[in-house]
């Protein structure tokens, strides 16, 4: 569904992606994970338009979409859930859930979204007019993440949903992940907590300093020495 | 819910309407010198929220208003005066050939000066609208002298330093009673238009980019063009309100639209609040009613049998303190980002079902 090939992007002189190739098949979730740096934020940010890369190809679908505006990528139904939530603070709950369906016309579809977003997070439907900024870190994750459905994605792009929430709401957030995917959406998650992410992945990439250095089906490397050293903290 | 509507949209009707009727009661009551405050508060209101468009909902921190007041100050001016004062005028250098005998009626005027501002503010914004934060101020800043100065050198255009005098009075007939319709007329137009402006998407991508422009851009939102369509916009608007100025004073000189100028409007919009029109209509209105009040300040006082020496801009001094206290203190100002509706008002008025 989506194919990044040779993907090389520079920042300055600083060389972020040393040319990766991230395959993601639809209906599935796949999980990139690895330590600050090695360039996760920097792929999905790519994807969308939003860094411009020096090399490589990205096909969605069987079509190019290195070099098109973020708003027809948003269209063509990829979407980011931005790391650290960035809701909008002063907004309510439901002016963030409708600039999340923007680059959308058809109101009809909007509305039923809306209630989709709403069956998913009951508590974003209680909170409907607050202002985003006044909730608790989950609920504004909760928010981020429904604003990223709103615009009704076919691959729903999720970097570090679990930055800085306690572990139950983690629990919480990785169940809605699941459910979210139960309903057909293709998932590509970022994580720096490895095991959650990999629990729940039907396929993984592990990164470092801008290369792909280990990929394979999620429970495989999770049970991989390598990644437990590096990133599960059991070394032996 | 529909009926709920209707009655709101009675409720703009009819305010419409009366406030109408106050125009034409103040007309009638009104001495020349309160007329002239009134229409001033007026021209502040639509200065104030031509810079709260750009500022208060889009976030963009913008200094250069004054430089789009003076382009449509001077359109407005040129395009409307007879060639007979104008070779009044132009007594140093004589006017350029090609300005010599437009003239053009106030209301066309009007809109050819919006338009000619809102050209700068697309060439300024073009470059500028990159940068964030307090880079765009100063950019912005600059370039709003930079047209100033360019005014006081383009001798044949602008009769330089000399400025313009005898302006018309505002309106098609020459009469004083007029001004009140035109300037409160486009009050209101401006309030209309912004009000529907920002409930519209534009108006939500516009507070999206204010809250967070990288998640407003992965939403799909076009940063650039909301920028520097929310900039053109408040550049016209800012026009037209220098326009009215100049034609409400009657001369203009590029010195008006120092920096000075644009720190009272940056003044009404923070104590009205950043990002909200109601308070910048009622900000506007006091400040301008106090900063003819306070002219006391500006003269001789006696305190306790002293005599103190009148220094004048003393009534600046109050108004800086007090946006500092506004900064320090309450940084919502008067409204904060809220806006008045009809909403709260029914609900108060109802009486409640249990």
């Amino acid at each position: 569904m989506l194919k990044i090939n040779n993907l090389n992007v520079f920042y300055g002189g600083i060389h972020a992606l040393k040319g990766i190739n991230i395959d993601v098949e639809e209906g599935k979730i796949i999980s990139l994970i690895g330590a600050n740096g090695a360039g996760k934020t920097t792929t999905l940010g790519t994807i969308m338009g939003l860094v411009k890369p020096s090399e490589g190809t990205i096909y969605y679908e069987g079509e190019p979409i290195i070099n098109r505006r973020t708003k027809d990528i948003v269209k063509k139904g990829i979407v980011l859930a931005p790391e650290g939530r960035r809701i909008f603070p002063n907004l309510t709950v439901e002016e963030n859930l409708i600039l999340g369906a923007y680059v959308r016309e058809n109101k009809e579809a909007i509305k039923k979204d809306m209630q989709w977003v709403y069956s998913l997070f009951p508590r974003l439907k209680e909170r409907m007019w607050q202002k985003g900024g006044t909730m608790s870190g989950g609920e504004q994750q909760m928010l981020a993440v429904g604003r990223a459905l709103m615009t009704k994605p076919k691959i729903l792009m999720l970097d570090e949903p679990s930055l800085g929430l306690a572990p139950l709401i983690v629990k919480d957030i990785f169940e809605i992940i699941k459910q979210i995917h139960k309903e057909g959406v293709t998932i590509l998650l970022i994580e720096q907590n490895a095991k959650a992410a990999l629990q729940i992945a039907d396929y993984g990439y592990v990164l470092e300093t801008g290369k792909v250095v280990l990929e394979g089906k999620g429970m495989e490397l999770l049970n991989n020495e390598e990644v437990q050293k590096a990133y599960l903290g059991e070394a032996q | 819910m529909k009926e709920r509507k209707n009655i709101k949209k009675l409720l703009n009707i009819g305010a419409i309407c009366f406030a109408i009727v106050l125009l034409y009661i103040f007309n009638q009551v009104f001495n020349s010198f309160q007329m002239r405050i009134f229409n001033l508060c007026g021209i502040y209101v639509i200065l104030a929220l031509s810079l709260n468009l750009i500022n208060g909902f889009v976030g963009l921190f913008s200094l250069g208003h004054a430089g789009f007041m003076a382009v449509g100050a001077y359109t407005c001016a040129l395009l409307t005066m007879s060639p007979d004062m104008k070779a009044m005028n132009f007594f140093l250098e004589p006017i350029a050939p090609w300005l010599e005998n437009i003239n053009l009626p106030f209301g066309s005027a009007l809109i050819v000066s919006g338009l000619m501002a809102a050209i700068a503010g697309a060439l300024i914004g073009a470059p500028v609208l990159r940068l964030k934060d307090d880079y765009l101020a100063i950019a912005t800043l600059g370039f709003g002298e930079i047209i100033r100065v360019i005014f006081t050198n383009t001798q044949s255009i602008t009769n330089g330093s000399l400025g313009l005098k005898g302006l018309a009075k505002i309106g098609w007939f020459n009469a004083s009673s007029e001004s009140i319709w035109w300037i409160w007329g486009i009050v209101i137009l401006t309030i209309v238009f912004m009000v529907r402006l920002i409930g519209s998407s534009y108006g939500r991508a516009f507070k999206a980019i204010r809250e967070d422009e990288i998640a407003a851009e992965a939403m799909g939102i076009n940063l650039f063009k909301h920028k520097m369509m929310a900039f053109v916009i408040g550049a016209f608007l800012a026009g037209i309100g220098g326009a009215l100025l100049g034609h409400l004073i009657g001369t203009i000189d590029p010195l008006m639209f120092r920096f000075l100028l644009t720190f009272n409007i940056v003044l009404i919009v923070v104590l009205g609040g950043t990002g909200s029109i109601t308070g910048s209509v009622i900000s506007a209105v006091i400040v301008t009613v106090a900063m003819e009040a306070l002219r006391v300040l500006d003269g001789n006082i006696e305190i306790g049998g002293y005599m103190i020496q009148g220094i004048p801009g003393m009534r600046m001094v109050v108004f800086s303190l007090l946006l500092m206290i506004v900064i320090l203190y309450y940084q919502r100002g008067l409204m904060g980002t809220n806006e008045f509706s009809w909403d709260i008002l029914i609900k108060r008025f109802k009486p409640s079902k249990h």
